[in-house]
């Protein structure tokens, strides 16, 4: 017995039990910690240098100081060159790049230097333009390559808007049915196939439902429809809806299936039949998932680019009318940043565009998370403890 | 009454059924389209020859090329990092700290920004600040890496995609049975080394489904490369780092709405995103079967 005790102590003594210092231990922890935290560090990265290259607008001031010395501008990024840099813009073969090629501008050379010509103008009275940059960016006119560039983003807004609004008719709708019919109603063996397949087109890339969108859907859904402009909003919300319904998908479905068995047992031994209890039980028990995924939808198609650049027609319209051309935000910035001067008010605008989409989409994601998903919790948990 | 709840059942099944088929049909109707329309152009030849004829004729090597080579060195940039936060997520961190919470919410973020806004974070920071401060400190001025280049596009890809390998490798880590785990840690091992041999090893499908997800989506995505590297045509292979680069994506955005005689090069496009939708869609279903499995393994043990 004493024995016993004797190594029990010795094996069971406070130092022995003391967590042993291993260095490698340490630093492999410290490392995956770190690396971790590096996806926090991306996304304040990434509004921070976007945000960044629109401070010249809110200092008009200051850039158009910059721009009445053009070779200043020129310096800034770096270029050493005498000619202006472009971006993303092909590279012809080894054709001297000299002269800056763009798509659909012509002339384009002169137009930026009356730009700049302008805004040294501007520069006189610079105190007057600083205060009108921000009622500009509010205008009805977008016309940013033009002797008198206009960048009104209300047009964009309302273009975005309008095809949001479309796709989302269509989308949730449909989204929603099909994921009910997969939780709900479909046998096993059923749901074992219609699930995968729809999460399939989760897979196509935007590209290619863009192109399918300006090849096929746009003279089909002419000749239904019979309109006039071929791409216009419809075309391109009915495309955007591709794109958002496997999400609207994903999420309904899995928020019907996180639903609690005993409701669903509940209701059907209270005799409510099978679509009564999904409707009325199931449905309404999963709402905020379901709000969640259609917010989740709309961030999806606010900044969707490919298949608005493809298949919208990209005219800055303000209508109400579905059947004509619009230009998206995102979509803007996809076509006009590869034609942009670097440290331009345009670029700057542009990225202005791109904090906007940032903020818009980061804040929906907050709400789905934090607002719908604790919602979500406290219901089933507060329900079922009672 | 009750003819009229059944009825009413009856509308309402048929209703949700119509539409799941509905996705289902667009779903394949798309696939047929592209299929019919690229099948016949689609050769050994299209494959591996250069464009020709101001890309009237010719194949769509190089664009194959450019995109795997991006996509290989995304994967290069995002594997390891998702996976070691993964890892974070999975082995180190308190379920509900309010560290663990953020990471996730960060994560989740990153996945839902949309990919235009990557393109832009790509030029602000790869290019004009990084690339920008290298030419500055190590060239002397001299301009190499402040333009547009395949590694800057890939790294920018790679945050992109980076969400994608977090998801399925931290999924895989869980599947890893804690009874495997607790033995391991039993036997004196600490716990880096249970994680290397035992967590590690035995999430190793986990971390092939996503990095074949992540090439999937980086494979597809277009609008993070518009500025940040892509081209629409180049006479060589990139050899360098910081030379530019073709894209399928690109290449079917470019020729179907930038080029000036868009029908004649009909037959091409739907080729080109034959190609494209043929690869993004073997992966995905590569991964999907390789998920069902993984799953089924799990359950049985």
């Amino acid at each position: 017995m004493e024995e016993l005790n004797k190594t029990n102590q010795f094996v069971f003594s406070k130092e022995s039990l003391r967590k042993k210092f291993r260095l490698s231990e340490f630093l492999s922890e410290k490392i995956i910690t770190g690396v971790a935290f590096l996806s926090i560090t991306f996304i304040i990265l990434i509004f921070f240098f976007v945000f960044k290259e629109t401070l010249p607008i809110f200092h008009g001031n200051k850039e158009s100081k910059e721009k009445a010395n053009p070779e200043l501008v020129q310096d800034q990024y770096g270029g050493g060159t005498e000619k202006q840099d472009q971006y993303g813009v092909a590279t012809k073969e080894a054709k001297p790049a000299d002269k800056p090629e763009r798509y659909g501008v012509t002339d384009t050379d002169s137009i930026s230097k009356k730009i700049t010509e302008e805004s040294v103008v501007k520069n006189v009275s610079s105190e007057e333009s600083n205060s009108n940059a921000l009622r500009r960016l509010a205008g009805k006119e977008w016309m940013p390559v033009s002797e008198n560039p206009r960048y009104g983003m209300t047009p964009l807004l309302v273009g975005t808007l309008k095809i949001t609004l479309i796709a989302m008719l269509f989308a949730a709708p449909i989204a929603i049915l099909a994921a009910l019919f997969s939780a709900a109603f479909a046998p096993y063996w059923l749901r074992e196939i219609v699930k995968p397949a729809i999460e399939l087109l989760a897979g196509f890339p935007s590209v290619v439902i863009g192109f399918f969108a300006l090849m096929v859907m746009a003279s089909f859904l002419q000749n239904v429809f019979g309109y006039e402009t071929r791409l216009n909003a419809f075309v391109g919300g009915m495309a955007m809806a591709l794109a958002a319904i496997p999400i609207i998908f994903t999420i309904t479905e899995d928020a019907l299936s996180a639903v609690p068995g005993n409701f669903t047992e509940a209701s059907l031994a209270l005799g409510a039949s099978k679509w009564q209890t999904a409707l009325l039980v199931v449905l309404p028990a999963a709402t905020p998932g379901i709000f969640a995924a259609v917010l989740l939808g709309i961030g999806r198609v606010f900044g969707e680019t490919m298949i608005a650049l493809m298949a919208t027609g990209n005219a800055a319209i303000i209508s109400v009318n579905p059947f004509e051309s619009v230009r998206t935000l995102a979509a803007t910035i996809g076509a006009e940043m590869a034609e942009v001067v670097f440290g331009d008010t345009h670029y700057s605008v542009l990225f202005l565009i791109g904090t906007f989409l940032f903020i818009f989409t980061f804040s929906l994601n907050a709400i789905a998370e934090f607002y719908i998903k604790g919602k979500l919790i406290r219901r089933f948990q507060g329900r079922t403890a009672k | 009454m009750r003819t009229r709840t059944k009825i009413a059942g009856g509308i309402l099944t048929g209703l949700t059924g119509i539409s799941a088929f509905l996705i289902i049909a667009i779903i394949v109707i798309i696939l047929f389209v592209i299929i019919k329309g690229g099948r016949s152009t689609i050769s050994w030849e299209f494959l591996t020859a250069f464009p020709k004829d101001g890309m009237m004729k010719g194949g769509i090597f190089p664009a194959i090329y450019g995109t795997a080579l991006m996509v290989i060195i995304m994967s290069i940039a995002a594997v390891p990092f998702g996976t070691i936060t993964a890892l974070y997520l999975a082995e180190y961190a308190k379920e509900n700290s309010f560290i663990a919470q953020t990471i996730r919410f960060a994560v989740r973020t990153l996945a839902t920004v949309p990919s235009i806004i990557f393109g832009l974070f790509g030029l602000g920071f790869f290019i004009k600040f990084v690339g920008g401060s290298m030419d500055h400190f190590f060239l002397n001025g001299q301009l190499k890496w402040a333009q547009p280049n395949i590694l800057w596009a890939s790294l920018t890809m790679a945050l992109l995609t980076l969400p994608v390998v977090i998801v399925s490798v931290e999924e895989a880590i869980r599947t890893v049975p804690l009874e495997l785990r607790e033995a391991s840690l039993a036997l004196g091992a600490t716990k880096w080394e249970t994680i290397k041999r035992i967590v590690l090893p035995g999430s190793l499908p986990g971390i092939l489904t996503g990095t074949i997800l992540a090439v999937s989506r980086g494979a597809g995505e277009v609008a993070p490369i518009l500025f940040t590297g892509a081209a629409y045509y180049l006479a060589t292979l990139p050899v360098s780092l910081s030379d530019q680069f073709m894209n399928l994506g690109y290449h079917i955005y470019i020729m179907s709405t930038q080029s000036a005689n868009v029908d004649q090069t009909l037959p091409i496009q739907y080729a080109t995103t034959l190609v494209l939708l043929g690869l993004t869609f073997m992966l995905n279903l590569a991964a999907v079967i390789l998920r069902s499995k993984l799953r089924k393994k799990m359950r049985n043990l």
